[in-house]
């Protein structure tokens, strides 16, 4: 009953520190301007406009699509927000996705971004609330201590953080939109930055990013653009809760149930052999070998076996986070939809110096909170 | 075109039922529960009505606003109100729940899944409704002049005086007649029977709007489950049907927009087919008196049509719940006979600047 649909336009901002030079309407707009160039399309062609961010208090703004619908030629139409903490720039992909597989919908513009630069994120995540334990020193506070039992679980050398960090940053050389472009990035840079939260090194961990992404999703009897589409082969989300004595937060069951509904879904049962290339929220660089496993890429425990072989590298076998990864641009809201984005444009061969020659099939993964929420697409260049 | 050629002409939906529907007491200031506490009764409830569990459920939605409490995830936490163990299919938008309602019925069109939970959660009580909301508002040109949502309604109820197309009386006697109607209705923050003459002797809050005419500051929750295909049989002997669904926004610069009017729900209403055939009862979320004839007008409601039985939102405006409540009240009216076709109504931004319209059917 559900209709097909498949990615048609794709589009991001340069991504920096500060971009002092557009508003926060400047900066979605920049993004959703080139989506729609790219499948060839003006804003009167789009049915309805799905936007997604993480916490509004990161830029003190609530409820920020009254003020951008404007800016978004959402005027007359419907215009939906989505936030699912880290992992928004993903389910809000899967929100637009939906509205076009449910019939609803024939095109609809899809929307991502922050602002960081209008303020701290990491103390806007560390309000003190009633009831609630404080968070502290941002996400790096509260995942370094789940990073350390994966070492001590899987016995995995101390170096193997400072390998994904290196690799995401060497990725980023050759993507033109990355926030960070390091090249004499090498394991001894890496070694030598701060000490952040133990065992997290400074380069260890993303950077604060300004910058939105956006693509224009389709139906198939709505296909344009010059590039072949993306199409959907597999698309869920999972969510499991923050504090709860049976979760592992190493390997979260939501994870597993989440890859395991989208290969299903794929026809996919050996993730590592059947994906070509995948992008995968890493904003810390132990959580490749950590969601390597979490994915079903490997067995338990060898997650950081297949980083130090090189497997994960452009050249490997099994490319990850061929943009730079969330390791490389890190606009919060927007982390998650560079992700679905990054595949779309592997699986559409139009990713330039980081394309992977002969890539049809490619996994996007987000997640947030404390690595509870999950959201996953499968895109293929074939129609399912 | 005729009612009956628009209506051939819309794209066929699947069928949807509103299975069951539940609200906490909503109060001025509920500072004894937290929001999963405010929730779990009305999860549970909102189970219990249709003998069901969690397990029963395919996919949940939320809607909710962080800024009402301060903190950056307040929806985190109130997803323990449903006990989410096994992880299940879940999604939150920073919208009204009407919004996350329209977010599952859009999943239950692509027939893969039979059921949905949907809830919603504003504390108001926190902090400072008029210094929150204006945080809505353009970050560079409007939110740093700090005006609040009361002085912006009221603009808008000047706009409608100014244009002959309301007076000071017909907001009072809008309030008047809403907080009757809320006699009956034991959820309700404000009820009480005061003639029109009397509240026109209330002092003006900002003028032209007195106090009668401001919705109240309201902490309260509401969940509701979906049900389609067997379950929607199985769940319910007299199922009430969502048979149209949609929402449209509007710029955002009040300077540019007619604000005695409200195009976005007109043109909600003409997707959703309000027209398609008479309408009994419409639920309006019009927190200020005023803006009830502007939808009125908007859906084409003529004046036989009972509105607001439950009160509205001059009974209970729990932000970010009060658009939910409003497809709950209305589907309580199919569901108890007493209307064989509903409209409800959610609204979002200043002065009615993005609005959903959701028509209910009975059979």
């Amino acid at each position: 009953m559900a209709e097909y649909c498949a990615v048609i336009g794709v589009g991001q901002t340069h991504h920096k520190s500060k971009r002092d030079d557009v508003s926060i309407a400047g900066l979605v707009r920049e993004a959703a301007k080139m989506a729609l160039a790219d499948a060839d399309l003006t804003w009167t062609d789009i049915d309805a406009v799905v936007i997604g961010k993480a916490p509004d208090m990161f830029e003190g703004n609530m409820m920020p699509e009254l003020y951008l619908a404007p800016a978004l030629g959402a005027v007359g139409k419907p215009m939906f927000r989505v936030h699912t903490a880290g992992s928004v720039g993903g389910s809000t992909s899967l929100v637009a996705a939906h509205l076009i597989s449910s019939g609803i919908h024939k095109r609809v513009l899809t929307v991502a971004y922050e602002k960081q630069s209008d303020s701290d994120a990491m103390w806007a995540l560390s309000v003190p609330q009633p009831f609630a334990a404080p968070l502290l020193a941002g996400a790096g506070g509260y995942f370094a201590p789940h990073i350390r039992a994966y070492m001590r679980r899987s016995g995995a050398p101390e170096y193997i953080g400072r390998m994904v960090a290196v690799k995401d940053r060497i990725n980023a050389l050759r993507n033109p939109y990355a926030h960070l472009h390091l090249p004499d990035i090498d394991m001894k840079m890496v070694e030598d930055s701060m000490m952040l939260w133990d065992p997290l090194r400074y380069l260890e961990a993303c950077p604060s990013s300004d910058g939105a992404a956006a693509m224009v999703l389709a139906a198939e009897d709505s296909l344009s653009g010059s590039y072949p589409p993306a199409w959907i082969h597999g698309m869920a989300m999972r969510s499991e809760p923050t504090m709860f004595a049976g979760r592992d937060q190493v390997n979260p069951q939501a994870g597993r149930d989440c890859s395991a509904d989208v290969y299903a879904q794929a026809g996919i049962t050996n993730p590592r052999a059947e994906i070509d290339v995948a992008e995968v929220y890493v904003p810390f660089s132990w959580y490749e070998p950590m969601w390597l496993e979490n994915l079903g890429f490997c067995d338990l425990g060898d997650g950081w076996k297949l980083t130090e072989a090189g497997a994960t590298a452009f050249e490997g076998d099994i490319p990850w986070n061929t943009s730079g990864g969330v390791l490389s641009s890190n606009p919060i809201g927007a982390s998650g939809m560079l992700r679905f984005l990054e595949v779309a444009m592997q699986v559409r061969g139009q990713a330039g110096e980081h394309q992977i020659d002969g890539a049809r099939r490619a996994l996007g993964q987000a997640y947030g909170g404390g690595s509870q929420f999950f959201s996953m697409w499968v895109l293929g260049s074939d129609k399912p | 075109m005729s009612a009956a050629a628009a209506k051939a002409k819309r794209a066929v939906r699947r069928p949807v039922s509103i299975a069951s529907f539940a609200q906490s007491q909503n109060v001025r200031r509920d500072d004894q529960h937290n929001e999963v506490e405010m929730l779990m009764p009305v999860v549970a409830e909102v189970f219990a009505n249709i003998g069901i569990t969690k397990n029963d459920i395919d996919f949940i939605c939320s809607g909710s606003s962080d800024y009402l409490i301060g903190g950056p995830f307040s929806f985190v936490t109130a997803l323990d109100a449903v006990g989410v163990w096994p992880p299940m299919p879940e999604s939150h938008t920073e919208m009204d729940g009407a919004w996350a309602l329209y977010e599952a019925w859009a999943l239950l069109q692509e027939g893969e899944i039979d059921a949905a939970l949907v809830y919603s959660f504003g504390r108001s009580s926190p902090g400072n409704l008029n210094e929150i909301l204006a945080l809505q508002l353009d970050p560079y040109y409007l939110a740093p002049l700090w005006p609040d949502p009361v002085s912006l309604a009221a603009l808008q109820a000047r706009a409608l005086i100014d244009a002959g197309k309301g007076s000071e009386e017909d907001f009072a006697a809008i309030a008047s007649r809403s907080r009757k109607d809320a006699l009956s209705n034991p959820k309700a923050q404000v009820a009480h029977d005061i003639p029109v003459e009397t509240l026109l002797r209330d002092e003006y809050v900002v003028s032209p709007l007195r106090r009668h005419a401001l919705p109240p500051i309201t902490d309260g929750a509401a969940a509701m489950v979906l049900a389609a295909g067997d379950k929607a049989r199985e769940w319910s002997d007299k199922p009430v049907w969502i048979s149209g669904f949609d929402h449209r926004i509007e710029t955002h610069s009040l300077g540019a927009r007619d604000l005695t009017s409200s195009p976005s729900t007109a043109k909600a209403a003409d997707v959703a087919g309000v027209a398609d055939g008479p309408i009994d009862v419409a639920e309006l979320h019009a927190p200020f008196a005023h803006q009830e004839m502007i939808l009125k007008e908007a859906l084409g409601l003529d004046d036989g049509v009972t509105i607001n039985p439950s009160g509205g939102a001059l009974a209970a405006n729990p932000i970010m719940s009060a658009g939910l409540i409003r497809i709950g009240e209305a589907a309580a009216r199919i569901a108890s006979g007493q209307a064989a076709r509903a409209v409800a109504h959610a609204t979002s931004g200043p002065c009615l600047q993005q609005n959903l319209v959701c028509v209910l059917e009975g059979e």
